[in-house]
């Protein structure tokens, strides 16, 4: 589904990545509008976390350009990425496990103020701070465990907090990278609620490698395999292409 | 309970000329010394995650400036110390650049060899530095015309320092900037996709432990009255990271016991034991091998398995 | 002309020395991930050794000398090896300090039993005479060290090139978890290479003898040499140990000549030009 202005959050053009002779990226385009809803699907080893990492700029693209409402991010460093409104969550999840969940919330908030720089006053003394965490914990359910070491909860409250961090920054646009792996029914639907409630302000690029448990939250689609897009446009059409399930079955 | 033997504590501290004899006041001034110096390195191992093995540039440098700049060209020693610490926090600014171009074994080698560099010019360059001999016959500042000569007086001053230094530490360690050194030890990636910038956020770390190596390097040369190229050699950083490691690089009070240990260690190895280098190391592979989260963190994890079974 | 002409062979029988010292330094650090830094004090105790050695009885091979040295060290090394460094495979700093740990009580070791003087080691009587060649004049055990090195690289070459343990080695090099997926068993190939290295050291501390003088502080002087050769060729690199020791060896040996107050500048600046400007090239391996 393409159209053409300038009008999108998140823009990738002739996206290619090749490590020496590998190539994992291949001529990937992609437009998400702001506020969207898309799902990246695809087999494992399709090339989907790399093409996230080279959104994020944990890669370096071979070639190709991503552009972030209009502006070109390519050569920006993640952390400038941030600053612009990209958020992400980790297929493996990467938080702070010796410190408390309200510490991990915290820092997602302190990454984009200035007051991160500051070496004088304790960061307990930022109430304001300490608020907005507790709060952004509350929302996804896990006001109660504020005060507990991250490596003392359970595998899928710790895939909240990622979604807490990552929420923490109000991105314009989030990338969850497989939001969902590894939980149970319970707690998939959980998650799901949460991602389902995120405002639209801020379009969500979501993977999942597994089609079915993440489509009711996504309204485009795109289907990636080797590299390249195969597939891409509405939910519906998608699912009913002839070589999404070629690439599904193996047909 | 805690505040009992905090007040306790210091009180003892600050009145140990008192009840000690000059031999101890004078070992205490050395701890002091170590402790700021140890103190200075922990900002970068235990809570940057960068090991260095150069740290001896630091202290070495501030040392040789305040001696060359007071024995050779009439300075006065408030201004010394002002070269002095400028030119070295300087210097960890550049060392910094370099260093932070690799991570863990690639940093670690750089600072070794950074210090190696400068070592090898103190040895070298006798015209400027007087080589191997040294440079003797130093003096002590004079604080608001205070002498500092004996032994209780450079305790106080000693311990002053290092109050100042401890307290701005134990600041910095829990502000925001301090909270984002950690999380950049801990998930460098994962702070980078927060906002924060790993680099500067480390580079910013290397000069302010480089600021206060170089602080630790003025006490030095002031309580030795002499500076020679050893103190910028790889056994002395070799010594400030063993003592880090052993006290425990995750806590503040841990660089400060083990200082003390490797000093005392070094003063009365060296009356009973010839070979203090060859203790030095096998009390690594001790520290290394037994206990190689440090004696403080030891420490806690006993404590909290007392009170758990009480 | 003729200053160039010595300090150029002095350059190619140091480098020559130096390959002896970081073929190993090299190899371990590749293999093991390991920066060794008790590699100069193997080389020492090779060294005073080999002192200790041709001066009691001065109608001793050296080359016998020199194998006799280096598997003694090469024996050091392993119990080393065994004993403490693969209990420490999770902490790599913890390998890193154990080995300057080492290397302190190596060298004071040395203090205690040698003493503090330096120990001058007599060249052997048969390659005392100097050689001619091309019309001047050269020290033939110069030109024999030179020798030394070229052999000891194709006697590697083989070994790694040629042979299944060789293969096994490079395997470990290229992918270690992947070597020990295929069931090569690394931990023994770790103290073997580890020995080897250790061991080629300790030879070559007995052949650099009559060069350098046995004498505390050796160690010191030596490291910091491998390091860099290793840094400039490239660790686990075999042709990267040839082609740096011999760089290093004519850098140190004409910036000591030249500008002596700042060899130690001239000596690692390259170094830490190369570590700042391609850590990713040489350093890849390490860490992440």
């Amino acid at each position: 589904m393409t159209s053409s202005g300038s009008a999108f959050a998140l823009e990738i053009s002739h996206l290619k990545k090749s490590f020496g002779g590998l190539v994992v990226t291949q001529d990937v385009s992609l437009a998400i509008r702001p506020g969207e809803r898309r799902l990246i699907i695809g087999p494992n080893g399709a090339g989907k976390t790399t093409l996230f990492n080279q959104i994020t700029g944990d890669l370096r693209p071979t070639s190709g350009e991503v552009r972030l409402f209009g502006a070109d991010i390519t050569q920006l460093a993640p952390y400038q990425r941030a600053h612009l409104g990209l958020s992400r969550t980790y297929q493996i999840i990467a938080l702070f496990d010796h410190d408390t969940l309200e510490h991990n919330v915290t820092l997602g908030l302190l990454g984009l103020r200035p007051s991160r720089w500051q070496m004088w006053r304790p960061l307990s003394h930022y109430r304001d701070l300490s608020t907005e965490a507790r709060r952004i914990l509350d929302a996804v359910g896990l006001l109660h465990l504020a005060g507990q070491l991250v490596s003392d909860i359970a595998y899928g409250e710790k895939r909240r907090v990622e979604l807490a961090m990552a929420l923490a920054q109000n991105p314009r646009v989030l990338l969850l990278d497989e939001p969902l792996a590894g939980l149970s029914n319970a707690e998939r639907a959980t998650v799901k609620q949460l991602i389902a409630a995120i405002p639209r302000e801020t379009a969500i690029v979501m993977i999942e490698h597994d089609m079915d448990t993440a489509l009711d939250l996504a309204e485009t689609v795109t289907l990636l395999n080797y590299g390249r897009v195969i597939v891409d446009g509405e939910r519906d059409c998608v699912v009913a292409d002839q070589r999404t399930r070629e690439v599904y079955l193996g047909v | 309970m805690k505040w009992i033997a905090a007040v306790l504590f210091t009180a003892m501290l600050v009145l140990l000329p008192s009840f000690a004899g000059d031999f101890y006041i004078n070992l205490a001034s050395q701890i002091l010394i170590a402790a700021v110096f140890a103190l200075s390195l922990n900002l970068l191992v235990g809570f940057g995650g960068m090991t260095s093995l150069g740290h001896a540039s630091f202290l070495g440098v501030a040392a040789y400036i305040s001696a060359l700049l007071t024995s050779r060209y009439g300075f006065a020693h408030g201004p010394a110390a002002i070269v002095s610490i400028a030119g070295t926090t300087a210097m960890a600014a550049v060392f910094g650049v370099i260093a932070l171009r690799a991570s863990g074994l690639g940093f670690l080698m750089i600072t070794l060899a950074l210090s190696q560099v400068l070592w090898g010019l103190a040895y070298r360059m006798s015209n400027v530095t007087n080589g191997d001999n040294g440079i003797a016959g130093l003096t002590r500042p004079m604080p608001f015309g205070a002498s500092l000569d004996s032994a209780a007086s450079f305790y106080w001053f000693a311990l002053a320092v290092a109050a100042v230094a401890f307290l701005m530490m134990t600041t910095f360690v829990s502000s925001s900037f301090g909270s984002s050194l950690k999380g950049v030890r801990d998930q460098p990636r994962r702070m980078a996709a927060l906002g924060f910038n790993p680099w500067m956020i480390r580079w910013i770390a290397f000069i302010y432990a480089g600021f206060w190596g170089g602080v630790s390097g003025l006490l030095y040369v002031y309580y030795n009255k002499y500076i020679h190229p050893t103190s910028l050699s790889t056994t002395s950083s070799a010594e400030a990271l063993l003592g880090v490691i052993a006290g425990g690089s995750g806590t503040l009070g841990g660089p400060i016991v083990g200082a003390a240990l490797v000093l005392l260690l070094k003063n009365y190895a060296s009356a009973y034991v010839e070979r203090w280098n060859m203790l030095l190391g096998l009390v690594f592979l001790f520290i290394v091998l037994v206990m190689p989260t440090g004696i403080v963190p030891g420490l806690n994890k006993l404590q909290n398995r007392r009170r758990r079974s009480q | 002309m003729q200053f160039w002409i010595i300090q150029g062979l002095n350059s190619l029988s140091l480098g020559g020395l130096l390959f002896l010292l970081s073929s190993g330094f090299s190899l371990i650090f590749g293999l093991m991930r390991l920066a060794n830094l008790t590699h100069g004090a193997f080389f020492m105790l090779g060294t005073y050794f080999g002192a200790t050695a041709m001066r009691a009885y001065s109608d001793l091979s050296i080359w016998a000398v020199a194998f006799g040295a280096g598997v003694a060290v090469a024996a050091i090394g392993g119990l080393f090896e065994r004993l403490v460094l693969t209990r420490l495979k999770t902490n790599p700093l913890g390998q890193v300090l154990v080995t300057l740990g080492m290397s302190f009580i190596i060298s004071d070791a040395c203090l205690m039993l040698w003493g503090g003087d330096s120990i001058p080691v007599p060249t052997p009587p048969n390659l005392r005479s100097p050689t001619r060649l091309f019309g001047l004049v050269f020290p033939t055990y110069r030109l024999v060290l030179v020798g030394c090195a070229v052999a000891a690289a194709m006697l590697l070459y083989l070994l790694l090139e040629r042979t299944r343990l060789g293969a096994m080695i490079r395997a470990g090099v290229d992918d270690g978890p992947m070597a020990r997926a295929v069931g090569i068993p690394v931990s023994n190939l770790f103290t073997i290479v580890f020995c080897l290295g250790a061991g080629i050291a300790g030879a070559g501390g007995v052949l650099g003898g009559p060069i350098l003088s046995a004498y505390p502080g050796l160690d010191g002087d030596m490291l910091p040499l491998a390091l860099i050769v290793v840094i400039l060729g490239g660790i686990g690199s075999l042709l990267g140990a040839f082609i740096g020791s011999f760089i290093v060896g004519f850098i140190y040996t004409f910036g000591t000549a030249l500008f002596p107050e700042l060899a130690y500048i001239i000596l690692f600046l390259p170094m830490i030009l190369v570590l700042a400007f391609r850590p990713q090239g040489l350093l890849g391996r390490l860490g992440t």
